[in-house]
């Protein structure tokens, strides 16, 4: 199976060892990431204001190069997922919206053919869920995290909001712990793994986003975990900063399960 | 040609405030038949009546075009003016110059042209009209209820007190509806068995009333005054009229699991059955899915047991066939879903319940005998927090939740805090609310009085999640008078569930061809003016059925809805509408078409001899109307291929006529 894969920059940067994980995962379930050419920054934040065109044409670039390439479009960061999930509700559902972004890219020059939110938006989690099976996940699995006690930490962009993330339950979501079982650990389910890490807040009241963020580790170690687990670098980097427990991405805890951790590790930059 | 008469009313300023009612009346007067033209203040008044009237006679007119409002408002009362005036009744028609024209438009002129066309339009079709008589049916004077909660006892036994007979049919093993399921009630603190008991037992001692329990209307046919309904009565495998209720069937039965409906699955009962002490009729059932010698074979200790011989394993559903003359619906509610509301732990925690499970752990015939204790580990709670309009006006989870208030809620919210308070001083009580609404004769005060009184503590807020974690719930809440979050650890946690109407009520509502509004409420003939009658003739709304109410709203309605019955069943005739469909019998060419279209089975096929030209004789299939039957919808008029099918009062030619008179 081949997939369009969008990184993002933050997994160019701050987050190596999500993208590095990810890939070496995929080759391993036979999916083939191909990355859009000339991909650009998602965009960071989903504004939603209607008349904000221009922060949301790099991600339609991206969704239209998937559509040219017949493939679905895969991320990653549960940051990136929730921008271009909701700016491909926008295209599919807002005709004046989709119109304008239209008008834009048409001044991109070269053949333009329009885009209208054709294609399919799979977050990592729901290619393995509901494309490559978490069957298929339990079978490569060679070192299973047997005793492993991890929470799984869903944060906000993944889930919510929900009528057009359409992920999972937004009060009870289950498909990071279905994951955690397929990789052998046992999911500790916890009140706090749908409430909010802090976000952005930390860089303009750092104390403020320290509280939200130690309360989900707490409530976590609590619970009775080992590891909490990610698919947020913004998430990680607020949860390790402010707790006890060890966050990991959930794609490092794949790859630990597939037997394709490393020793060197990815360094941060 | 027609001597046409035209009145322009001006309604007050609702019609000359956008139409100039003078020119109008002064361009009908060039109108083709029309000899007299005049406008009025209050053309529905009593001298704007005589006016008609007196033109009548003096222009010696044929034919009345009353330009006023709706025809839903006044065209019985115009009907009944040149009827007086000696005019067949059928010779008047309404131009509705108001709620299509004055109402929706702003300006003069353009309200103005547009009333002359519509006028012009109306002219055109009374030219065509031609004098109609109503048929008549007798009434059959026999009611029936669906429903046998309060709203249906209450209406049975007014009607029954005013001579008629009246059948219930209630879908459960006994009457008595939600209210026999409650503990106390509002405003009065009045226990709910101590008053509804009595009515469901002179409901049985009633010689009027027949209780068709556990059993299910399934199909209805006929029209007001005639309505045929088959009534399934479902196998209760215990003969009712050998049953006693003495019960030793129930105690004896080893299916002892099987979850208690009646204490909404809060404890057990056996598979033979009666849902409650004061059931009516007291009598057992055997529930089929449970019963071991209905499975297997293999038991039959009940019928060992039972001196009088009732029970019988060979039963079968049976069904009957009634005719009644009205028909009540009386269907009520149930409070709505809770497992789709994760972010109050609903299904993830024993010890959040609905306000009506509260209800049962509060009542002393309830689970815990009236004790409160926490559904998880039986301890008495000390910390109460009761959550306000979970699902109600909730109208961004529309796929959860419900759009309107629910009514009821606040009121029992506030009776459940202060009956708490009352019993248990060392309980700490928290009612989260978006508006405290409170409206109704003494509702207010005893609001006021669990506040002051009894120091329930009230929070403009709503609650964000409820967790349970270590044996204590977890409650996050806004306060948002003091603009802070609040962080209740809760004993118990109870949800004010909105209350929806019971599913039966849809399929009903098919069989009865009466209409519903997007809810699933029934949909009454007038909001204000005609609240208890549904559209359809001869079906009247009682209870919840028809919008959310409590038990005094609900007990005036079921009185209303008993006296538009009886007012019904009073008459020894009815005047049917003669706007009926006829076939003409040289066009039809027998294609079935419009008796597939027809939506109240008006029309059935009959081999008819006709004569022809060669003076032979040949037999073809041709449609027939059965004009008491016939609602006049038109929908096989639209359908007939051949053009056979008309309405009488709204023929093709009338309609071509009104078309054309807009289009010229």
């Amino acid at each position: 199976m081949k997939v369009s894969y969008f990184p993002g920059c933050t997994l160019r940067t701050k987050a190596k060892e999500l993208d590095f994980y990810a890939r070496k995962c995929l080759e391993k379930l036979d999916v083939e990431p191909i990355e859009p050419d000339n991909w650009q920054c998602c965009g960071g934040v989903f504004v939603s204001a209607k008349d904000e065109i221009a922060s949301k044409l790099s991600s339609v670039r991206a969704l239209k190069s998937a559509k040219e390439a017949g493939m679905p479009l895969v991320t990653v960061c549960s940051a990136c997922h929730n921008v271009i999930k909701q700016t491909n509700y926008c295209m599919q559902n807002d005709a004046d919206f989709a119109n304008k972004v239209n008008l834009y890219m048409a001044q991109d020059g070269g053949e333009f053919t329009p885009y209208n939110g054709e294609t399919e938006v799979l977050h990592f989690l729901e290619l393995l869920r509901d494309k490559v099976g978490f069957d298929k996940v339990k079978a490569a699995v060679v070192k299973p995290l047997t005793g492993r006690k991890i929470a799984a930490y869903y944060g906000c962009l993944l889930l919510r909001p929900n009528k057009v993330m359409a992920f999972d339950n937004p009060e009870n979501p289950t498909i990071m712990e279905d994951f955690i079982r397929a990789l052998g650990a046992e999911p500790v389910v916890y009140a706090m793994r749908n409430e909010c890490c802090g976000g952005y807040v930390v860089t303009d009241d750092p104390e403020s986003s320290a509280k939200k963020s130690a309360a989900v580790t707490e409530n976590a170690m609590n619970a009775g975990a080992d590891t909490v687990m990610t698919a947020c670098p913004l998430c990680k980097y607020n949860l390790s900063k402010n707790g006890g427990a060890p966050v990991v991405y959930f794609t490092e805890l794949m790859a630990e399960a597939f037997g394709l951790k490393e020793e060197q590790h990815v360094t941060e930059e | 040609m027609k001597r046409i008469g035209v009145f322009v009313c001006h309604c007050g300023t609702n019609i000359a405030g956008t139409v100039d009612v003078k020119a109008v009346a002064e361009a009908m007067k060039h109108e083709p038949g029309v000899v007299f033209s005049t406008d009025y203040q209050y053309m529905c008044s009593q001298a704007g009546q005589e006016m008609i009237k007196a033109a009548v006679k003096e222009h010696r007119l044929d034919g009345i075009v009353v330009c006023s409002c709706s025809p839903r408002m006044h065209e019985a009362t115009f009907r009944k003016t040149a009827a007086a005036a000696g005019l067949n009744s059928y010779m008047v028609e309404i131009a509705n110059i108001r709620e299509q024209c004055s109402w929706v438009h702003k300006e003069m002129p353009i309200g103005t042209e547009k009333a002359i066309i519509l006028a012009k339009a109306a002219v055109a079709k009374v030219s065509l009209n031609a004098p109609l008589t109503p048929g008549e049916s007798p009434v059959t004077k026999r009611a029936l209820v669906i429903g046998g909660g309060i709203a249906g006892i209450q209406t049975a036994l007014d009607i029954a007190d005013a001579g008629f007979p009246v059948d219930i049919v209630e879908t459960k093993p006994t009457i008595g509806g939600k209210m026999a399921q409650l503990d106390k009630t509002f405003p009065t603190l009045d226990c709910a068995a101590c008053i509804l008991t009595p009515k469901m037992v002179d409901v049985a001692q009633n010689e009027k009333i027949r209780i068709f329990s556990y059993s299910e209307v399934t199909d209805v046919k006929g029209f007001v005054g005639n309505f045929d309904v088959t009534i399934k009565r479902k196998a209760r495998y215990v003969n009712e009229t050998l049953c006693t209720g003495c019960g030793a069937c129930t105690e004896k039965c080893p299916m002892k699991k099987v979850p208690n409906e009646f204490n909404l699955g809060m404890d057990n009962r056996h598979a033979v059955y009666i849902p409650f002490a004061q059931a009516v009729p007291k009598v057992a059932t055997i529930d089929p899915n449970h019963c071991l010698m209905l499975k297997s074979g293999k038991c039959g200790l009940c019928s060992k047991v039972c001196g009088a011989g009732a029970i019988d394993y060979k039963a079968k559903d049976e069904f009957l066939e009634e005719r009644y003359g009205a028909i009540v619906v009386a269907t009520g509610f149930n409070p709505i879903s809770m497992e789709k509301f994760d972010e109050f732990a609903y299904a993830q925690s024993k010890d959040v319940i609905t306000s009506l499970e509260l209800e049962r752990l509060m009542n002393a015939a309830g689970p815990t005998g009236g004790t409160l204790l926490r559904p998880s580990d039986h301890q008495h709670p000390h910390t109460i927090v009761f959550v306000q309009c979970v699902g109600s006006r909730c109208e961004a989870c529309a796929e959860k939740g419900k759009e309107y208030c629910s009514k009821i809620c606040c009121m029992y919210t506030a009776k459940h805090a202060m009956l708490i308070r009352d019993k248990y001083p060392d309980t700490d009580v928290y009612v989260f609310y978006i508006d405290v609404r409170t409206p109704g004769k003494n509702f207010d005060e005893f609001y006021r009085r669990a506040v002051e009184e009894y120091g329930v503590h009230y929070i403009k807020g709503m609650v964000g999640k409820v967790t349970p974690e270590n044996g204590v719930l977890k409650v996050q809440g806004s306060d948002l008078i003091d603009n802070r979050q609040l962080h209740i650890d809760a004993d118990l946690v109870v949800l004010a569930a909105a209350i929806e109407p019971d599913k039966s009520a849809r399929p009903l509502a098919t069989m009865l061809t009466a209409s519903m509004d997007t809810n699933d409420f029934f949909t009454e003939a007038h909001p204000k003016l005609r609240p208890v009658e549904s559209p359809t003739a001869g079906v009247f709304l009682s209870g919840t059925c028809q919008g959310p109410k409590d038990i005094p709203e609900t007990v005036s309605q079921a009185g209303a809805a008993a006296s538009k019955v009886i007012g019904l069943l009073c008459k020894d005739k009815l005047l049917g509408n003669p706007c009926v469909a006829h076939s003409d019998e040289m066009m039809c060419n027998g294609c079935s078409t419009c008796e597939k279209v027809c939506p109240y089975g008006a029309i059935t096929y009959e081999d008819k001899e006709f004569r022809m030209p060669d003076r032979t004789t040949k037999v073809r299939r041709v449609a027939k109307v059965n004009e008491a039957v016939c609602q006049g919808c038109g929908a096989c008029t639209v359908a007939c291929m051949s053009g056979a099918m008309d309405l009488k009062g709204f023929m093709n030619k009338q309609i071509m006529a009104e078309v054309d008179a807009i289009c010229k």
